[in-house]
């Protein structure tokens, strides 16, 4: 930064906030421009899997899909149930939001360009994601339906379940990495000979992508949801602008764990060292194209696994979080401990 | 200054937090704020520059403990305890057992004396980071009271899974 608050004449304490304000700024309205456009390329994905055309009417190939549908469910009414626990429904969907959009504060989206630095960000990541889940668990509670309730359980079970093999899966990222800053993480990847950490932890991603899923509540494990079932879940009750926050929560917690995605396992910013060696004129693009190249690729991937797979049962899901992640990522740990014990 | 009042902010407000826990009649706002209390008491580990407990007080108490009363409260469904008699006729014994209790702590700070400081000072742990910090004196000062406690944890998940598989067999 050429500008500092020697120039501008104030005093540093309010320069330093004064930055951090503008930065909150910037990183929510990016994030909340991706979460409404991440909405349209999925109906244009899926669209295009199902040899569809998607959204084509508003705009020129729909473009502007994603403000007619934030306009329309801003003017929808909003219908509260009459024996729903008022307090905890209107809460719920904030509370949701709240801890996705938190989470932001650790993310560094390219070099030096993170609004809070934190030494254990990764373990702040896991706890934001955990609080999320309580917008969906007191949201299904409050409603004071069954098919709401139902979800509820599903939603306490799933994330009881999810939030272990998720944060083990990242043990390994961590010991390889000596660090649970995100910044150090990517860091540290550059060091290693092979530029990205998806290949020695090949085990630790596996385990990532199929929990994140669970985590964020996507086919094939949106079962909290489950349209075909439970006609919505927990969010039966919910319409309008309380239903779009907890869409907006949900989409992006999904940018939150691809970003964690690509920030553990894909390099971050960074191009792999041998990349950059075969190629040096990829060295100039700035590294928040990187970024953003690989966040919309696990992005896709998402959709991806939407448009293929049907829905889990939940007894299936049950058994793949505990008897299948959760040895695996166990025995991840171990591997790679013994690894980086032996070759230092 | 700044930290001062961050300090009396959460302590006030955890002590607020815990009095609202213990009244409330509905079992799910009891929860709720509780939970509140744990954000409340990481963030007083926050100011003592223990990033990691802080971080973990969330994802464990927060996050997994939390779910799982909510979990059971929602399967037992305590819908109609809301119009029950709140309190047993002896809830004034309880209070003055605790301002017994407080009265008597109160004295003990009186006569505190601090003990020995260990050789890890806050500027060291600032600069290890408190997650290495904990992890070094885990694992090498109190390692035989850590293994203690993990056997003892291993010995309530087996005992868990013996209770809950008898029936099957």
């Amino acid at each position: 930064m050429t500008l500092d608050h020697h120039l501008l004449g104030i005093s540093p304490q309010l320069w330093d906030i004064g930055v951090i304000v503008i930065k909150i700024a910037v990183v929510v309205g990016a994030v909340m421009g991706h979460v409404a456009y991440a909405t349209y390329f999925e109906r244009k994905v899926i669209a295009r899997m199902q040899m569809r055309m998607g959204p084509m009417e508003v705009g020129p190939y729909g473009i502007l899909q994603p403000i007619a549908d934030g306009i329309k469910s801003f003017f929808k009414e909003d219908i509260i149930p009459t024996n729903a626990d008022k307090p905890i429904f209107f809460m719920a969907p904030i509370i949701s939001l709240m801890a996705a959009l938190t989470t932001l504060a650790v993310v560094p989206f390219f070099d030096g360009f993170v609004v809070s630095n934190v030494n254990v960000g990764l373990l702040f990541i896991l706890a934001m994601s955990s609080l999320g889940a309580y917008g969906l668990i007191l949201a299904g509670w409050a409603s004071n339906s069954k098919y709401a309730f139902l979800g509820a359980l599903r939603s306490s079970a799933q994330v009881i379940s999810y939030e272990v093999p998720l944060g083990l899966s990242l043990v390994g990222v961590m010991i390889m990495a000596g660090s649970m800053n995100l910044t150090d993480i990517v860091h540290a990847q550059q060091k290693f000979p092979g530029g990205i950490y998806l290949v020695p932890q090949l085990i630790g991603f596996f385990v990532f992508v199929v929990s994140a899923m669970a985590e964020t509540n996507r086919t094939p494990f949106d079962l909290p949801e489950a349209e075909t079932e439970l006609i919505a879940g927990v969010f039966v009750e919910y319409s309008g602008m309380r239903y779009a926050l907890f869409f907006m929560a949900e989409y992006t917690s999904m940018i939150i764990m691809s970003s964690i995605a690509v920030l553990c396992f894909l390099g971050g910013w960074t191009l792999p060292a041998f990349v950059l060696k075969v190629l040096p004129f990829l060295g100039y693009v700035p590294g928040l194209v990187w970024f953003a190249l690989k966040l919309y690729a696990c992005i896709f991937f998402y959709y991806w696994i939407r448009a293929t797979l049907p829905r889990y049962r939940y007894d299936q899901l049950m058994a793949i979080g505990w008897k299948v992640l959760i040895p695996l990522s166990l025995a991840n740990i171990v591997l790679t401990g013994f690894i980086s014990v032996w070759m230092p | 200054m700044i930290e001062k009042a961050f300090f009396l902010y959460f302590a006030f407000a955890a002590v607020a937090v815990s009095i609202i826990t213990v009244t409330r009649r509905n079992v799910m706002h009891a929860v709720l704020c509780m939970l509140l209390l744990f954000f409340h008491l990481a963030g007083l580990y926050l100011l003592l520059n223990a990033e990691f407990l802080a971080a973990v007080q969330i994802i464990i108490y927060a996050g997994a403990i939390m779910v799982l009363f909510l979990f059971v409260i929602m399967l037992l469904n305590l819908r109609e305890d809301v119009k029950k008699v709140q309190y047993g006729r002896l809830w004034f014994v309880g209070v003055i057992v605790v301002c017994g209790i407080l009265l008597a702590m109160a004295g003990a700070y009186v006569f505190m004396v601090p003990g020995q400081r260990s050789d890890w000072t806050i500027g060291r742990i600032v600069a290890e980071t408190h997650t290495a910090a904990i992890g070094q004196v885990l694992y090498t000062r109190y390692m035989f009271p850590f293994e203690v406690v993990s056997l003892i944890l291993l010995v309530a998940v087996i005992g868990a899974i013996v209770l809950a598989k008898r029936q099957l067999k």
